[in-house]
């Protein structure tokens, strides 16, 4: 540990009357205690909130607190992730947290941070939204944030469509995808329209960190989450959240559904900095889309038989992936000492079948 | 110290002397000058706070909430459509019951466009949960806007403080702004205690389930009623200290024996006010001007009308369909009284329309065969019209 390190937890102990874990509480019996909770990891998000099985966010929402530590204040946009950690009078957060409305959370976050800086504290601020709240409705909100340059990480739990109100189509929904107000039928196939490539309008905002991250790739999450945040300036972190509900897989197969987002190109992991491209995860051995697709009921048309259409639009997605995999230079191949993919698999197969 | 300044000149200078923290707005005709005021104060380094130069009326509302939650004074202004834009925002602060203060340069809400003033943008907000203050003049809108810091903060509910646009906020008069030091001694540091702070974690702004929603709701009701008491003692104290007052809740002029009584809301008062000393109408009437309309003052309201057997309450905005916002608000409130005056209500002045002297003796005579249930737009020109919108 660097003496900068030491500093730093020096003034963290000394602001924090209470150790960063609940271990130390006499009244839990260690023995009972499964290893992550024996872990000395400080929880942002505590267990017991009301998420349903396999909620890619839900994940997410606690690695990112899990890396941000307790001296921060979240904002949080509404959606699942707010609905389902404070019913009141009960709250799953540990930290500092506010909710406001749908489409404010980067300007709540704003003021928190202005507040911040009016009383010379230095606590870092992280607003969250889900894809609705960033990619459509908080987006001017957010642009405007990271225009005026506020000390803000903005992280958005992309799971494609809004899941709160019942699995209507976003910006953020992949094209042909299903949802309530995406169906196919005997004129569509789902979601006409492309995906909107957030990252690259973020990333024109030329701030000095932009990433996209995927719940399959814990310690990616934390890597760029830690990054973010020891940057001074707006920072912006967009996370691939499988919703076992809406995209309808086995909520046990969250981690293998998101993974494969990433391996067939359709969801590349990428970093840019004052928006130029500075790290991607690579792509060694890319997965046909339609591994990706055939485990969700959000894309089973696609699978129709006798279908031409379903024929055609699977085409143009393994276009969409393979443009993806060009354009950000994924595909790589043989071993690389240096390449982290894979690294931080945890393997299910015991649990799925 | 006395000065010849705009009214938005002043409302700047009134606000630094309250130390915001954090101050957010977003330009809108006729509040411009008021951030423009600011920005140079901060500029020039009168004025230590950071300005949020927003990219909407929703943000500044959303900025303004999020910095009073992380503990700092707050400060925003708008008009008209700006108002309309923050209303979702304006519900969640006096729900979350958060002090925040905002000058409201009243304004016509469009369609037809118009920058020129009504009250139809803060009638517009006016179930939003904020304490809503009406300025008569440039003096009592600085005063207020003073006023309204402590208020807020005492009651944990948000004060809009409402100016006539243009006709306040762009004219010059000579007013008092107070010095710092008085300013200090009249108002404390900011204290609000449910902020968030990583040493004591909270969570603000949760989902609450029917089974405590109506309990909320009752609670703000409550605490909205009980605000009639601040509101006067932050008015008799501020009197106290430079021996301006205007009332607490309303005021009234003229004799005292009065079987007419004309209310208003806002600069119209002080037009009136002038009338009623240059060419008093025959019968005797007396002004009263309504300065706290959100609570509204019900006792206050019921005492001010007793003896008249007449009210004209002439409002500066219009429900369509239902007529007066105010005096449907004042014929329920005097409902209970034993000798009810019979409430005859006007809109005046809509979009900027000259309300002249002259209105005071127009409004008393017109009032003298009125049946006690009309409305009308009073200063309308029905022959611009075709036959059959008249």
């Amino acid at each position: 540990m660097n003496a900068k390190h030491a500093d730093r937890l020096a003034e963290l102990r000394a602001k924090f009357d209470r150790p960063p874990s609940w271990k130390d509480d006499p009244k839990e019996d260690k023995e009972r205690q499964t290893i992550r909770e024996r872990q000395p990891r400080f929880r942002g998000l505590e267990a017991g909130h009301r998420a349903c099985q396999g909620c890619g966010e839900a994940l997410a929402a606690r690695l990112v607190t899990e890396a941000a530590g307790p001296d921060v204040i979240l904002t949080n946009a509404t959606g699942c992730l707010e609905v389902f950690t404070t019913p009141w009078p009960q709250s799953a957060w540990r930290v500092p947290w506010m909710h406001s409305l749908f489409e404010n959370s980067a300007a709540i976050a704003s003021g928190v941070e202005a507040a911040m800086k009016a009383q010379g504290k230095s606590t870092k601020v992280i607003a969250m939204g889900g894809d609705g709240g960033t990619f459509d409705i908080g987006f001017q909100a957010l642009s405007g944030m990271l225009e005026r340059d506020h000390d803000v990480l903005y992280v958005c739990y992309d799971n494609e469509a809004y899941m709160n109100t019942g699995i209507q189509r976003s910006g953020s929904t992949p094209h042909a995808a299903m949802t309530t107000t995406s169906p196919p039928g005997k004129e569509r196939m789902g979601k006409r329209h492309l995906k909107k490539d957030l990252l690259s309008i973020i990333a024109a905002h030329h701030i000095p960190y932009a990433a996209s991250a995927s719940v399959a790739y814990p310690r990616d999450v934390t890597r760029k989450v830690r990054r973010a945040l020891s940057i001074e300036g707006p920072t912006f972190l967009l996370i691939h959240c499988p919703c076992p509900l809406g995209w309808g897989h086995d909520g046990a197969r969250t981690i293998e559904v998101a993974r494969l987002a990433v391996q067939t190109g359709l969801f590349p992991l990428v970093e840019l900095e004052r928006g130029a491209i500075t790290g991607v995860m690579p792509i060694r051995d890319q997965k046909p889309i339609t591994d990706y697709l055939g485990l969700q009921n959000r894309f089973r048309h696609l699978f129709a038989k006798n279908d031409h259409r379903a024929e055609e639009e699977r085409e143009h997605l393994q276009a969409i992936a393979d443009y993806n995999i060009a354009i950000y230079g994924l595909a790589a191949d043989g071993d690389d000492p240096l390449d982290s993919e894979g690294a931080d698999t945890v393997h299910r197969c015991a649990i799925v079948p | 110290m006395r000065q010849a300044l705009e009214g938005s000149q002043a409302i700047a200078q009134a606000v630094s002397r309250c130390r915001p923290g954090v101050v957010a707005a977003y330009p809108i005709t006729p509040q411009t000058h008021i951030v423009e005021n600011i920005s140079k104060l901060v500029a020039d380094g009168d004025l230590k706070t950071e300005l949020v130069s927003v990219e909407s009326e929703f943000s500044a509302a959303s900025v303004v909430l999020g910095s009073a939650c992380a503990g700092s004074r707050s400060y925003t202004a708008s008009s008209s459509q700006g108002i309309m834009l923050m209303s979702e925002v304006l519900y969640n602060i006096s729900g979350l019951r958060v002090p925040v203060v905002l000058t409201c340069a009243n304004r016509a809400v469009g369609a037809p466009l118009s920058i020129w003033n009504d009250h139809q943008d803060s009638m517009a907000v006016r179930d939003s949960g904020w304490i809503q203050l009406y300025c008569v003049d440039n003096q009592e809108a600085v005063d207020t806007t003073i006023q309204a810091f402590r208020i807020s903060e005492e009651t944990e509910i948000p004060v809009m403080v409402c100016m006539d646009g243009f006709i306040l906020t762009h004219t010059l008069e000579v007013v008092d702004i107070p010095d710092q030091a008085l300013v200090d001694k009249y108002l404390p540091p900011f204290a609000f205690k449910r902020i968030l702070d990583p040493k004591q974690p909270i969570s603000i702004g949760t989902l609450v389930a029917p089974d405590f929603f109506a309990e909320v709701r009752h609670s703000q009701h409550q605490a909205m009623l009980k605000s009639e008491k601040a509101i006067i003692e932050a008015d008799r104290d501020w009197k106290k200290l430079t021996r301006r007052g205007y009332g607490g809740l309303l005021s009234e002029k003229g004799p005292k024996d009065a079987k007419v009584g004309v209310m208003t809301l806002g600069s119209i008062g002080g037009t009136l006010a002038e009338a009623l000393d240059t060419q008093p109408p025959r019968r005797k009437t007396k002004l009263i001007n309504l300065r706290c309309f959100r609570p509204l003052p019900v006792a206050a309201i019921q005492k001010a009308c007793e003896g008249l057997t007449d009210l004209i309450v002439a409002e500066r905005a219009i429900s369509p369909g239902l007529g007066g916002i105010v005096g449907n608000e004042i014929r329920a409130a005097l409902a209970g009284m034993k000798k009810a005056p019979k409430v005859h209500n006007v809109a005046v002045g809509l979009g900027g329309r000259d309300v002249p002297l002259e209105t005071l003796n127009d409004l008393v005579d017109w009032a003298k065969t009125a049946p006690d249930t009309s409305f009308s737009v009073f200063d309308a020109k029905l022959d611009k019209l075709p036959k059959e919108d008249r």
